[in-house]
């Protein structure tokens, strides 16, 4: 059965079920992500991540959370 | 007394002329260990996604500590401007570093960099406040555009990328340096300790190295050979050398021979 609470978000490539309004920072929280190590983008844009509460989940939302990793 | 002969980029001092690129080891350890040898002060690294389903692989901050060694982030593996600009203000979003490598590539296999696209990002980098450090082609109109464009340093290419093949354009890149004010820092296709001691002897600032360490049999060995080549090369350049001549000259007096 289809739960009118859940939204479908992609995060870094991956499809994920969540409930609706979720902070952002919740789920950052959730998947216990450094946020000194990272940057967030939402839909294209830099996220403040300062501001990471105030941003409620929408469906389709699309988030990129990237870091540094070894490159020449 | 002489004045240190420091390193410098968008203003910023540093004491080692060797970049080294932290792609290719074998581990993490490996890496840091063979950076710590060469005493590069500025190592360069890559913006990828955060691996949200194995949350246990290690992370390069924890092994090569950002207080203490530059970052330089860069953009590898983009092959327009606006991968590049996206990448590189992440890069700034994660660390407030404004110091980048700017790498547009236009070809997967010889893996050269794309002009137009290059030049571009970089005027756009540059108004936005980053210091750019930009690799480019071994052609010395294009350098003079990017400087022109605000780059903050120019890297030209040696050799493809991680092709070692070593220095193909000595006069390029003497043109380059002879007509810049800003540092020349040769990027890619390094493959032995002589060509980071040519490189250096051309009057080149300093020498970018991944490849030609990381793969190298012994890493630690030859970080330690790459690091004493750039002193090498540099001490070398400054000390002024003899004039070549076709015929010899005779290091003996001929003076009181029996």
């Amino acid at each position: 059965m289809k739960n009118k609470n859940k939204i479908k978000i992609t995060m870094n490539g991956k499809q994920i079920s969540l409930n609706q309004n979720l902070p952002l920072k919740k789920l950052v929280e959730r998947l216990k992500i450094p946020l000194n190590k990272v940057a967030i983008e939402l839909n294209k844009e830099i996220v403040n991540k300062k501001k990471l509460n105030q941003i409620l989940l929408k469906n389709k939302d699309k988030i990129e959370i990237v870091h540094f990793i070894g490159g020449g | 007394m002489k004045k240190k002969d420091y390193f410098i980029v968008a203003d910023k001092k540093f004491k080692s002329r060797l970049i080294v690129g932290t792609g290719k080891y074998k581990n993490m350890s490996e890496c840091a260990k063979a950076i710590k040898i060469s005493g590069a002060d500025i190592v360069t690294v890559a913006v990828r996604r955060v691996n949200i389903s194995d949350k246990s692989k290690p992370l390069l901050m924890d092994y090569i500590n950002p207080k203490k060694i530059t970052y330089l982030p860069n953009t590898a593996g983009c092959f327009n401007s606006d991968d590049a600009l996206r990448t590189l203000r992440l890069a700034r979003e994660i660390g407030g570093w404004s110091l980048v490598k700017l790498e547009v590539l236009g070809d997967k296999k010889n893996l050269f960099p794309d002009s137009i696209e290059t030049l571009k990002s970089t005027e756009v980098l540059a108004k936005e406040g980053f210091k750019v450090m930009v690799y480019c082609n071994d052609d010395p109109l294009m350098a003079k555009r990017l400087e022109n464009s605000g780059a903050s340093a120019i890297m030209p290419l040696a050799a493809p990328i991680g092709s070692g093949l070593g220095i193909q354009n000595k006069i390029n890149l003497k043109i380059i340096r002879k007509q810049t004010k800003l540092p020349v820092i040769v990027d890619a296709g390094i493959g032995q300790a002589s060509d980071a001691v040519e490189a250096m002897e051309l009057g080149c600032d300093g020498v970018l190295i991944n490849t030609a360490i990381a793969k190298a049999k012994n890493p630690f060995q030859m970080a330690e050979a790459m690091k004493y080549a750039v002193i090498s090369g540099r001490k070398s350049f400054l000390s002024g050398r003899i004039k070549p001549n076709l015929m010899g000259s005779a290091s003996t007096t001929g003076s009181g021979i029996i």
